[in-house]
């Protein structure tokens, strides 16, 4: 299809942007179930389940930590996203203009195309790793910063060419691939641990407990890295998502859903993506580990084609390649929110043009789990807002959707929950040394309590304000 | 066709999938597991465009 066709194409898709889902294009379980399973098994998935590993977590601290806070996950999708997302059906992005107003908004979508250029970064990174293996190439090690060869910044930049192109001028054809790669990713994830434990000792089922607390999560973090314990398991399985549902992003996705307990569907993401998933890959990294004699080289890409050859390989460079093809495009229809005279693929060049420089440090890959935990709480006190301001600001007498209702571009009211909240999470890490891992949650009471009050002064203006020019 | 498209895709991912299994349970070593699994993969991506998608292309 020519460029001017998709344009054309995507011109003509009517996604509801300023209007409620109307009743007969709501959808059924199914749409959500398979949705939510596709897109939790990622690139990403190839990164996490190493790190826990390298960050010296016990076998019984992740699978229980995993238990426990992919379950909230759930239940934040369930009864915080779902409900707001069924009674108004709005976009996020709607409704944050709604409530915030359109200036606060373009704020939001330039911080969050940033967040998803860092994230395409990571993703092309990844699959830089495989795309290296054939020429021998020096992966990066879990204390690097920096782009160690010539050879790693070439092949990053071959991936980050090809993704970027294929996001100007395929989109829908790479959404298409990656719904058909999903079933088969998550399949090859699960079968490649499964051949490789007899390498680490497994040789029964009954062997798999005993031999994963000596050799698979042993405790013991690797050289630089952290310990992680149940708590860190389960914050990050809580919050990795939580710019999706405590964030309210997915506001955009379960607005077509028919009821909201649909939300509940979000469960296959966790338990398939972020429990097997997270799991395997895992078990996967521990046998590196073990052949390499602790070696802290960290490559997605040669673990995967050790343990499953070329299917595994392409494993990774598709999982990498089918999440930063999505989140390029994403971020640059956020980019172009604020440019609206930019030309798609124009916007997504210079999207892929920043994710491309951003994969030429592995530090986005190292610390991936820092960065998730950072993008999620970034975003989160807008979440927090709409929260408060679908539920509890019309019972204190306050006026709902402040930017519409009183017809400003500018909410300071959300500003202040917003800016205020991320300075004071700076301020626990800072001065407490409470983790980024951590932060999310005393962080959504602060952005909600202190939308509450800044409403309460800033709409008491406002009214007084109206009183005097009257 | 259709019918006989989605039972190639199903024997691709069983292909991708079931070896493990061989494997862990000494039936077969990795290597040959390795290469079921590149067959799966390819039987896979060359039938499933075929059906899968179909009711989203049609909706668009």
């Amino acid at each position: 299809m020519s460029q001017k066709g998709i344009v054309k194409h995507l011109d003509s898709v009517e996604e509801f942007e300023r209007v409620p889902v109307p009743q007969e294009k709501r959808k059924g379980w199914g749409s959500f179930i398979g949705m939510y399973a596709g897109e939790h098994t990622a690139g990403t998935e190839f990164v996490i389940g190493p790190l826990f590993v390298a960050h010296g977590v016990t076998s019984s601290d992740l699978v229980i930590g995993l238990l426990v806070g992919n379950l909230l996950a759930v239940l934040s999708w369930a009864f915080l996203c779902a409900p707001i997302a069924t009674k108004v059906r709005y976009t996020l992005y709607y409704m944050l203009e709604k409530i915030c107003g359109t200036k606060l908004t373009l704020i939001y979508n330039l911080v969050n195309a940033l967040m998803f250029c860092f994230l395409a970064g990571a993703m092309i990174a990844v699959s830089a790793t495989a795309v290296g293996i054939p020429f021998g190439l020096s992966m990066p090690s879990l204390n690097d910063w920096l782009p160690n060869t010539v050879g790693w910044i070439i092949a990053v930049l071959i991936v980050g060419a090809v993704t970027t192109t294929v996001a100007m001028f395929g989109y829908v054809q790479v959404s298409r691939f990656a719904n058909i790669a999903a079933p088969w990713m998550i399949l090859v994830f699960i079968a490649a641990a499964i051949a490789v434990l007899p390498d680490l000792g497994v040789r029964s089922v009954s062997d798999f407990w005993v031999n994963a607390n000596e050799k698979i999560w042993t405790g013991t973090p690797l050289e630089g890295q952290s310990k992680f314990t149940f708590w860190h398991v389960m914050f990050f399985a809580w919050f990795c998502n939580m710019a999706m549902h405590i964030g309210m992003a997915d506001l955009s996705i379960l607005r077509y859903a028919k009821k909201w307990y649909y939300g509940f569907s979000s469960a296959t993401g966790m338990y398939v993506g972020h429990y097997i998933a997270w799991l395997a890959s895992g078990i996967l990294y521990a046998l590196f580990l073990m052949e390499s004699n602790y070696s802290i080289e960290f490559a997605p890409g040669p673990v995967a084609f050790r343990a499953a050859g070329l299917a595994g390989a392409f494993c990774v460079i598709i999982a990498g390649w089918t999440t930063a093809n999505p989140t390029i495009y994403r971020a640059g229809l956020a980019l172009q929110a604020i440019r609206p005279k930019w030309k798609t693929w124009r916007v997504t060049m210079v999207v892929g043009l920043i994710t491309t420089i951003a994969a030429f440090f592995p530090a986005l890959v190292m610390k991936l789990l820092e960065f998730v935990a950072l993008y999620g709480l970034i975003l989160m006190p807008m979440g927090a807002v709409i929260m408060m301001d679908v539920y509890v600001i019309p019972k204190i007498g306050l006026k709902s959707n402040f930017a519409e209702s009183f017809n400003k571009t500018f909410n300071p009211a959300a500003s202040i929950a917003w800016i205020v909240t991320l300075i004071l999470c700076l301020f626990i890490n800072f001065y407490y040394g409470m983790e980024i891992f951590f932060l999310g949650l005393p962080g959504w009471f602060i952005a909600s309590l202190l939308y509450l009050i800044s409403s309460k002064l800033v709409q008491h203006l406002m009214i007084k304000e109206r009183t005097v020019n009257k | 066709m259709r019918t006989s498209l989605k039972l190639i895709s199903l024997i691709g991912l069983g292909l991708t999938l079931f070896p493990s299994f061989f494997v862990f349970f000494g039936v077969i070593e990795l290597d040959p597991n390795k290469n079921l699994m590149i067959l799966g993969t390819i039987l896979w991506f060359i039938t499933a465009p075929f059906w899968m998608n179909k009711r989203v292309q049609k909706e668009t």
